[in-house]
């Protein structure tokens, strides 16, 4: 098993590199940072324009792979080079991940319990009303584009913050830099609730459908009745044996949700204004940042990948069948 | 005192399917229930009902006590507190019946843990005690092996120690055997009786197999469309039954120890739960129906002297008077003899013929640099042939390589190792054209007659489809003619074959396969599938087919008995050996292999008498993998004449050097592959004979 792991991991660093390489390649050639500074009152003189972009390793003059080899021995030291006006991507970076970690860390989590919990309710209690509630709200929530439904959410706290005369809940920003301390962390708490609501409800729908599935596989089958004829009760048995083996598939699911959880949430941050990865990436396609859509491309690549490591590890873990080979 | 009592016991599903219609039983202190009953009898739905394990939907009314104590609308607080410890249920899948994610001894540990107040520590011991007394080598080790890392017969083993954990007073066999080899079901139901004595308790054994019903059964309850028909002593039932259906049942079953000739086949299908016919729900099919049948159901009454006995039939007492049995009630088909077979064999043509054929799969590992890392020897030279107008058949437990020959035989592909000869064309030497050619004249009848058809095509498509693929014109009128050939009624080639009954659809794959007027027919386990009272018609079918239009046969079964029947010559199969050959006669009544003796002994016969005498010959533990069989001869490792006959020298022998097949001296047609072949008599084994 562990030799068979690390041969996954290997074969994930080439495809890592892979990927990060072609990103690169694709900003590189149609991304242009030297507009920022062409458009200029007063006007830049050119050679000044390109002294600046040759030192941030983004001048369109020099060949691509020429700049591709640049970037890509900076890499290998661990530096991802310069955002294009000069700051250093490693530390925006550094920040950013964080950032979306801590919007990003307790709606995942949430969202796994909850929406598994729904989707084994739904099964057990199949075609009652139970059943048929779970069901329909689900699909109310997947079809409603995670952007609406946060703005949505803002709109309404909006107005009941404005129907209250004080803000009970926040509903922008990430902290406010005023409070400190223990204030300061219930602030950030505050800050985090509607932004995980919003989160957290589409992946609790999106569970519950694939749970109630892999939970009616589970319940036909002769082993939930043996574990009955044992004189288990029933919620004995269909916890302990019918959800602890359905939970298996959806492990896989919750494995790419959590490495991806890093990477950011676009939509999310943006409508609430937290400066996190996902937001990131908007911006510095917009900035035409090369370097900074690289090494977001580059973050992502690694995160799936690890994903991926990270629902082998699980599916190991949790199902014994796969354990032998 | 009895243990359990079911009165008038009903379970009706949504849209009024009376699955259960008034069951009453008692079953008393170490005593033997035996229910048979085909699928859809109600036989399950009957115990289901009374463990309260029936999904919420169903209707259940009626009575069932234990020890006194109502078990219906029991509160399930209450019933958490009988399940498992007053009654305990062992179910016929032991692979999807165990969780696959915990440890053999963490599930026993756990239903010992439900009802006695211990230590983890000291519940994992008892599950090792358990496992010991269920006879399963290294318990302590096997304990933290997961279910599916059990063999089939361990894992119904493991069931069982689960079931007795908590010395229950009554034991619900649900088909505890079914799925499980004969040599491996001999095993089961030894362990069973072991349990029993253990345990004192109670048994209720559901299963269709009458041959295990009489080896274990003290009485017995038939069950038909719902409701019981005949009930009484196993002697009793066994040999004088009163009811047409348990009379027809009886008689049409093959037997391993039976004449051969055709089986009483009974007409017709069992009647569907929620259109149950006006009467007698038996009448349709029975050939002594009366007028008076349709006008009521007869209840099931006492009947004769000492009491003890029920039967539900208006003509019980006439049954009684005239002494009469299936065979005289039923009608017999009569099957005219085969034209060819009056050639000697010798003289007939060869239609197929092995030679020494191997085929061996690799044994692959690693995901991306796949490389071999051992084989498994799943054919490993075979040789036999077939005569025209002859039955061959190859038995052996699952994994002894029968299915892979049949593949083999059917590529028409050159095989890894020795000669597949069909009609005379060696499949080496054959070009495209005349594979395809060839194809016409090998066709094959497949085991799940449900599978084998595809759902979305009318009949009368699936039996065409040959002829199209073979450029025959003459479509619509051959499979009129075939499907009356096989006893189907051409007006049903619309239909779909969902629309048809188990035997039927049987019927509709044995018309495709004659569609292209083979010469060899291949059948994989062609009645295996089947219900018992449906499965002598088709095995009837089969035999008449092969006499009419001449064909041979290639036979794959487990079922001896159904072999005995219809095969001429028989080849059994160890581990990708041929281990014993020879016409049916001598291979069933002087066995000569070791092998053969513990599979021919190992079947149980439906005559109670025979079944308590009879001497069996067990073979330890389960078939070893095929990719690492023993040196020299592979049975020895479960062989009981090596264990227990043979000196060192002896034994040496045959762990040095593989025995090839070799002819038997003073027969004419029977080979055995082993160093010490003996031939003994074991179907009506006499007590002066080495047991064990």
């Amino acid at each position: 098993m562990g030799k068979y792991l690390l041969r996954r991991l290997a074969i994930n660093v080439i495809l890592v590199a892979v990927a990060a390489s072609l990103a690169y390649m694709l900003a590189a050639s149609t991304m242009s940072p030297r507009a920022a500074y062409q458009g200029r009152q007063p006007p830049i003189p050119e050679a000044t324009i390109d002294a600046t972009l040759d030192m941030y390793n983004l001048n369109d003059k020099v060949p691509v792979l020429q700049r591709y080899a640049t970037w890509a021995t900076g890499v290998l030291q661990g530096d991802f080079g310069k955002t294009w006006n000069g700051g250093s991507v490693n530390d925006e970076m550094g920040r950013r991940i964080f950032v979306s970690l801590r919007l990003l860390l307790i709606g995942t989590l949430l969202g796994f319990a909850v929406g598994v919990g729904l989707g084994a309710i739904s099964a057990v209690k199949q075609y009652k009303a139970t059943d048929r509630l779970i069901g329909v709200s689900s699909f109310v929530v997947l079809a409603i584009p995670v952007f609406v439904l946060a703005t949505l959410l803002a709109i309404a706290t909006y107005n009941l913050n404005r129907g209250l005369g004080f803000t009970l809940i926040e509903y922008t920003g990430e902290y406010n830099p005023q409070l400190s301390g223990w204030d300061q962390f219930l602030n950030r708490l505050n800050h985090l609730i509607l932004p995980t609501i919003s989160l957290s409800l589409g992946s609790i729908a999106f569970y519950s459908r694939i749970q109630r599935n892999m939970m009616l596989d589970v319940l036909g089958q002769d082993f939930v009745r043996t574990a009955r004829a044992k004189g288990l009760r029933r919620r004995t048995a269909l916890t302990k044996h019918a959800l602890r083996t359905a939970l298996i598939p959806s492990a896989t699911y919750f494995a790419f949700a959590f490495g991806t959880m890093f990477t950011g949430a676009t939509f999310t941050e943006k409508i609430f204004a937290w400066h996190g990865m996902g937001a990131w990436l908007v911006d510095a396609i917009n900035a035409q940042d090369v370097n900074s859509v690289a090494a977001v491309t580059f973050f992502t690549a690694i995160c799936v990948l690890f994903a991926a490591f990270l629902s082998d590890l699980l599916v190991a873990a949790l199902d014994p069948r796969v354990r032998v080979n | 005192m009895s243990i359990l009592e079911v009165k008038d016991l009903t379970v009706t599903f949504p849209g009024g399917v009376q699955a259960v219609r008034g069951v009453s039983y008692e079953v008393e202190r170490g005593e033997v229930l035996g229910i048979v009953g085909e699928s859809g009898s109600g036989k399950s739905v009957t115990s289901l009902a009374v463990m309260g394990l029936l999904p919420p939907n169903a209707v259940v009314s009626g009575s069932a006590k234990l020890h006194g104590r109502e078990l219906l609308g029991m509160d399930d607080d209450e019933l958490v507190k009988i399940r498992g410890k007053a009654i305990s249920m062992i179910f016929q899948d032991p692979l999807s019946a165990f969780t696959p994610v915990y440890t053999i001894g963490d599930q026993i540990a756990e239903a010992v843990r439900i009802h006695q107040r211990m230590a983890k520590d000291k519940a994992a011991k008892r599950a090792v005690e358990l496992l010991d007394l269920v006879g399963i080598p290294h318990p302590d080790v096997r304990a933290k092996a997961f279910p599916h890392e059990f063999s089939g017969g361990m894992r119904q083993r493991a069931m069982i120690a689960m079931a007795i954990a908590n010395d229950p007073d009554l034991l619900i066999c649900d088909e505890p055997t079914t799925a499980l080899d004969v040599t491996i079901q001999a095993q089961v139901l030894e362990v069973l009786k072991t349990a029993q004595q253990e345990t004192g308790a109670g048994i209720v054994m559901i299963t269709h197999d009458l041959g295990v019903i009489a080896g274990m059964a003290d009485r017995v309850l038939v069950m038909y469309a719902g409701r019981p028909v005949e009930q009484g002593p196993v002697d009793d039932l066994y040999y004088r039954p009163r009811m047409p259906y348990t009379m027809g049942l009886l008689a049409s079953i093959p037997r391993v120890d039976g004449e051969e000739g055709p089986l009483v086949p009974i007409e017709g299908n069992p009647p569907s739960p929620s259109s149950l016919p006006p009467g007698c729900p038996f009448a349709p099919r029975c050939p002594m129906r009366v007028d008076m049948c349709d006008d009521e159901e007869p209840p099931l009454i006492p009947f004769g002297p000492g009491g003890g006995r029920s039967v539900a039939c208006i003509r019980s007492h006439e049954i009684e008077h005239k002494g009469l049995t299936g065979a005289d009630v039923f009608p017999v088909p009569v099957i005219p003899p085969s034209e060819v077979v009056r050639v000697p064999r010798a003289e007939r043509a060869t239609v197929l013929e092995l030679d020494d054929m191997i085929r061996h799969y690799p044994l692959m590992k690693g995901a991306v640099m796949k490389r071999r890392v051992g084989t498994v020897y799943a054919v490993d030279g075979i040789t036999f042939d077939i005569a025209e107008g002859e039955t061959l058949a190859l038995v052996g437990e699952s994994g002894c390589g029968k299915t892979t020959t049949l593949q083999q035989i059917m590529q028409l592909a050159p095989p890894e190792g020795g000669r597949v000869v069909v009609l005379g064309k060696d499949s080496a030497k054959i070009d495209k054209a005349m594979r395809r050619a060839l194809r016409r004249d090998v066709q094959i009848v497949f085991q799940d007659p449900m599978a084998a058809l595809d759902p979305r095509m009318p009949v009368q498509d699936i039996i065409a489809e040959p002829l199209r693929a073979h450029g025959r014109k003459d479509v619509r009128a051959r499979v009129a003619e075939l499907l009356e050939l096989v006893g189907l009624s051409p007006e049903h080639a619309e239909r779909y074959p969902s629309q048809f009954s188990g035997g039927q659809r049987q019927r509709i794959g044995i018309a495709r396969a004659l569609a292209l007027e083979p010469k060899l027919l291949v059948l994989d386990e062609p009645v295996s599938a089947l219900d018992v009272s449906i499965q002598a018609g088709v095995i009837n079918l089969l035999e008449e087919l092969k006499n009419t239009l001449g064909l041979s046969y290639l036979f794959v079964a487990h079922d001896l008995a159904v072999v005995r029947h219809l095969a001429d010559r028989v080849a059994v199969m160890y581990l990708g050996k041929i281990a014993e050959i020879g016409t049916v006669e001598e291979v069933y009544d002087h066995p000569a292999h070791p092998y053969t003796q513990a599979l021919l002994s190992a079947i149980p016969l439906p005559d109670p008498e025979m079944e308590r005498t009879r001497k069996r010959i067990l073979l330890e533990g389960d078939l070893p993998s095929p990719a690492n069989p023993p040196t020299g001869c592979r049975f020895r490792t479960r062989c009981p004449k090596f264990a227990t006959q043979l000196d060192e020298a002896q034994r040496q022998r045959c762990v040095d050097e593989e025995p090839s097949v070799a002819r038997l001296a003073g027969a004419v047609d029977h080979g055995a592959a082993c160093h010490y072949a003996e031939e003994i008599e074991v179907i009506t084994a006499s007590d002066d004979q080495e047991e064990k």
